[in-house]
């Protein structure tokens, strides 16, 4: 059936640069271009366009300008095109709209409407190039106090991760993402000193050596697990949510389902990997913290267990009784937060921003006196360093990133991951397009952005007159609100500017 | 937050921002001395200040009532002292009350009402076995947060703290600190930049008998304030020098922690360092930095620290704000300036200015340890508890 949909892209090449060299033709996935051979032209189906703007950045003349369509509906506020378009999509096809990545729409940012605080003469800044700026950051439960005792300092064992950079690499699954990507994720991890997270879908034989630095999932689909995967990484997670598609499982096609992926996650080939929403052993807080016992006796109490949610509206009571049932380190990941494939409908309209979930439970976790008892990680939707900065002052003690560190890769946010044909390799399992990643270049692009974000995160602590991270940590003076209500003030716990 | 208007923050800031001049001494015998030297070193520091502050704390004024919790209460009304009187006769034994002898003098405008109370905290009110420090420190919050125009600033056993607004030489005039004698004084005088003086939130702050003057900035405030209150303290004095003495009050009387451990956890090395030290060592800084990195630090700080028997010099990890230390004889100093160390005692056996973090511990003879040490912390053996 021919689409009664307008193409979203217009493809506009100028014919006087084009050399027809058809390398446009060979970087697009999406079937775009083809060339015309008895005119000596290219040609192209603007309807498949998803502006992932490959080939306008790799064509040798510049020729081509990928941009907005400018055929429009007649406008209309309610009925926005985007609205016009779902609508006969679904009319066509009868099924559930899928996209990729986090939320698009323009729910009010946070991070934007916060600003913060620098030393002037009272308390000098600290310049980072000459003094020690501490940003190790160490993950896992804290003892409440320590106790001398016939002399000792009685020290807990509580197991523990350290970060030399209190940003990590988010739970993104080899399956959804290419080899190359999660290689390139888990040599950064290494190099720089900080973790990546397998997702949920195992953890192949060759990586196990970059264990200090690996997270690993136990999910829903209970993908790739055996004793030795939990042993090998330093920390376990359970996922129970992730916030662009909270309350819904996972799905990989069975045709992404290669020799290498099957044995990974331990599922046959060409199968279905099928991750419910519910781990069919937790339906309630006390299943959950016989899982986290489980783990940590299988990982004989060596590993932090922690457990990840998506922000949802009573995530601070979550949080508390996930704290309560053994976790160390809870995760909560906001509504921004990307996924390779989501039901449109929940990826934009299901969670809460993370500013506020984080600063709730931040809260909560304090006025019950069990803030030290876990850490807090945050995840969905940072975008730079001055948003992780933010989020510790909110609380966090590290963040996840995942989205940014796809950028790096070569991400454009087009948001077709869950057609497996990403053009820059990314979300894919076509080896003709996850070449496209080179693991080598990937580590060296995400050890650079971690390294840039550090620097960074360093002046803001030397303009702050602080030189550890720790001292940030919750320190919501340091933050202060613009062109927020009071309630938005009052949940994030920080004052106006000017006050 | 209640508004004290004189003896409180006027403008409500959470953090008052304070430089100033700090001055310590203390006989390491014991012997009650008076306190002309203190007087008369921290006013050398004058210009340090600007008249918007100033305090000093004493141990050893009460030998005569020396169990009783003496509590030094400003009242911005009389009715405030009734209420506050009230609430003391309802949950407080008290043994002997009186006006604060003071000595007007003519810079010192419209002063608080101020009052002593010599008390022991009645059990009989609550259900629970509890120590009495914590009854006692549980009331003062009390008294602070919830009764309009009272302010406890002194709750220490035979030690007192005075304080007010003005330059250190017009509050010990006007306490006529020259009649007291003890074997510790600490002293401040204080430039707040950006808020009018108000006599709460001079220096020394204090709980119980832990009392701290403090020149700097206290950036991690934020953090550490709330960190403590998880354990239950009440920011009341609005102050970034509040933290501290909690801090100290939590470590020390709650957790049982040395005073060496104490000021590890204010200003331990960098994590760099750390790694480079023997297993022993870097496990105790990774335990101490690990449970209590909430109470870091940061920013410029130089503070006298004191309670009984105890005296404690110490500074930020890169020494942001001035401090020298002096010996005499049994007599150990501190302060912001080696000049007025030297005013009061020309000929020192020993004069030095300590290692950043590093802190200089004066401690009463006979007690455990030498009598003064810098940075003299002796590693507890660290054990690994199985949880
Ligand atoms: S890549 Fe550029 S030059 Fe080559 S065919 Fe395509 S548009 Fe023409
Ligand atoms: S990963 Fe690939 S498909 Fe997904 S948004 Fe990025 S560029 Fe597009």
């Amino acid at each position: 059936m021919r689409t009664a949909l307008l193409p979203e892209f217009s493809v506009v090449r100028d014919e006087n640069r084009c050399i027809q060299c058809r390398v446009c033709e060979r970087q697009c996935s999406f079937d775009v271009y083809s060339y015309d051979a008895g005119n000596n032209l290219m040609v192209h189906r603007e309807e498949n366009c998803v502006a992932c703007q490959r080939c306008s950045v790799l064509c040798p003349t510049n020729a081509l300008v990928i941009k907005m369509n400018d055929y429009t509906y007649r406008p209309n506020a309610n009925w926005t095109r985007e609205s016009i378009s779902d609508l006969k999509k679904q009319a066509e096809t009868g099924g559930v709209l899928l996209t990729g990545m986090g939320c698009d729409k323009p729910l009010k940012n946070y991070w934007d409407h916060i600003l913060l605080n620098a030393s002037q003469v009272t308390n000098p800044s600290i310049d980072p190039l000459r003094e020690p700026m501490e940003l190790r950051t160490r993950l896992g439960r804290k003892a409440d106090h320590l106790e001398i005792r016939n002399g000792n300092l009685e020290v807990p064992d509580y197991p523990y991760v350290d970060l030399s950079t209190p940003i990590m690499f988010g739970a993104m699954s080899y399956g959804a993402i290419s080899y190359n990507c999660f290689k390139s994720l888990a040599q950064a991890a290494h190099e720089v000193g900080t973790m990546f997270n397998t997702g949920e879908g195992g953890w192949p034989r060759e990586l196990r050596k970059f264990g200090t630095n690996t997270i690993v999932q136990c999910a829903s689909g209970r993908f790739g697990l055996d004793l030795e995967y939990f042993n090998d990484a330093a920390m376990v997670e359970i996922k129970i949510g992730q916030g662009a598609k909270p309350g819904i499982g996972g799905h990989l096609p069975g045709e992404k389902v290669s020799a290498h992926i099957s044995q990974t996650r331990m599922i046959p080939m060409g199968s279905d990997a099928i991750s419910p929403a519910p781990h069919h052993d937790i339906y309630s807080i006390e299943d959950l913290q016989m899982l986290v016992h489980a783990l940590k006796e299988a990982t004989d109490y060596r590993k932090p267990v922690s457990v990840k949610i998506s922000a949802v509206h009573n995530a601070p009571a979550i949080a508390s009784g996930m704290v309560r049932a053994g976790a160390d380190i809870i995760v909560i990941d906001g509504v921004r937060g990307g996924t390779g494939a989501a039901p449109k409908i929940l990826r934009d309209n299901v969670g809460l921003p993370i500013e506020l979930a984080l600063a709730a439970v931040d809260t909560r976790l304090r006025e019950e006196g069990i803030r030290n008892w876990a850490s807090l990680v945050c995840s969905g939707g940072i975008r730079n360093s001055s948003d992780i900065f933010k989020a510790i002052a909110l609380g966090a003690d590290a963040v996840y990133i995942g989205t940014a560190a796809l950028m790096a890769l070569g991400c454009t946010v087009c948001q077709k991951c869950y057609t497996g044909k990403c053009a820059w390799g990314i979300t894919t399992q076509d080896p003709y397009l996850s070449k496209r990643v080179n693991p080598e270049i990937g580590t060296q692009a995400l050890v650079n952005l971690l390294r840039a974000w550090s620097l960074e995160i360093k002046e803001m602590l030397g303009c702050a007159g602080i030189n550890s991270i720790e001292s940030v940590r919750g320190n919501r003076l340091q933050l202060r609100g613009i062109g927020l209500e009071d309630w938005e003030l009052g949940v994030l716990g920080i004052r106006g500017a000017g006050q | 937050m209640k508004n004290l208007s004189r003896v409180n923050n006027p403008y409500n800031d959470d953090k008052v921002i304070s430089q100033c001049s700090i001055f310590g001494m203390m006989n390491t015998s014991g012997k009650l001395i008076s306190g002309m030297q203190c007087i008369t070193a921290i006013t050398n520091m004058h210009e340090r200040g600007n008249g918007l502050g100033a305090g000093f704390a004493i141990y050893g004024i009460y030998p005569d009532r020396p169990d009783d919790y003496a509590l030094h209460i400003m009242f911005d009304t009389k009715i405030s002292r009734e209420e506050t009187e009230t609430y003391l006769k309802r949950l407080f034994d008290i043994s002997f009350a009186e006006e604060v002898p003071i000595f007007p003098t003519e810079s010192i405008i419209n002063p608080p009402y101020i009052y002593r109370y010599f008390v022991h905290p009645k059990l009989k009110d609550t259900h629970e076995i509890v120590d009495e420090d914590d009854l006692v420190t549980r009331r003062v919050f009390k008294i602070n947060t919830s009764i309009e125009g009272a302010f406890v600033f002194s709750s220490g056993k035979n030690m007192g703290v005075f304080k007010g607004v003005g330059f250190p030489e017009e509050i010990a005039q006007f306490f006529g600190l020259e009649h007291y004698r003890g074997y510790i004084w600490t002293s401040h005088g204080r430039f707040p930049t950006n808020t009018q003086g108000w006599w709460g939130g001079a220096h020394p702050l204090s709980l119980l008998d832990w009392t701290v003057v403090h020149n700097g900035e206290i950036s991690s405030y934020g953090a550490n304030r709330r960190f403590l209150e998880m354990y239950g303290y009440v920011c009341t004095m609005q102050t970034d020098t509040e933290v501290v003495a909690y801090a100290v009050d939590l470590l020390e009387r709650k957790h049982g922690l040395p005073i060496e451990v104490v000021m590890d956890i204010f200003s331990p090395p960098v994590w760099e360092q750390i790694d480079r030290m023997n297993s022993g060592d870097r496990k105790y800084f990774e335990a101490i930095r690990n449970t209590y990195g909430s109470l870091l630090l940061n920013g410029p700080f130089a503070i006298i620290v004191a309670h009984h028997g105890e005296m404690i010099a110490h500074t930020d990890r890169i020494r942001l704000r001035p401090m020298v230390a002096g010996i005499k004889g049994d007599t150990v100093y501190a302060s912001s300036e080696e000049s007025a160390i030297r005013l009061v005692c020309p000929e020192l056996d020993k004069v030095w200015i300590p290692t950043g973090g590093h802190p200089v511990i004066a401690r009463l003879k006979g007690t455990e340890g030498h009598d003064v040490v810098e940075g003299g912390r002796e590693i507890p053996g660290t054990i690994v508890m199985e949880v």
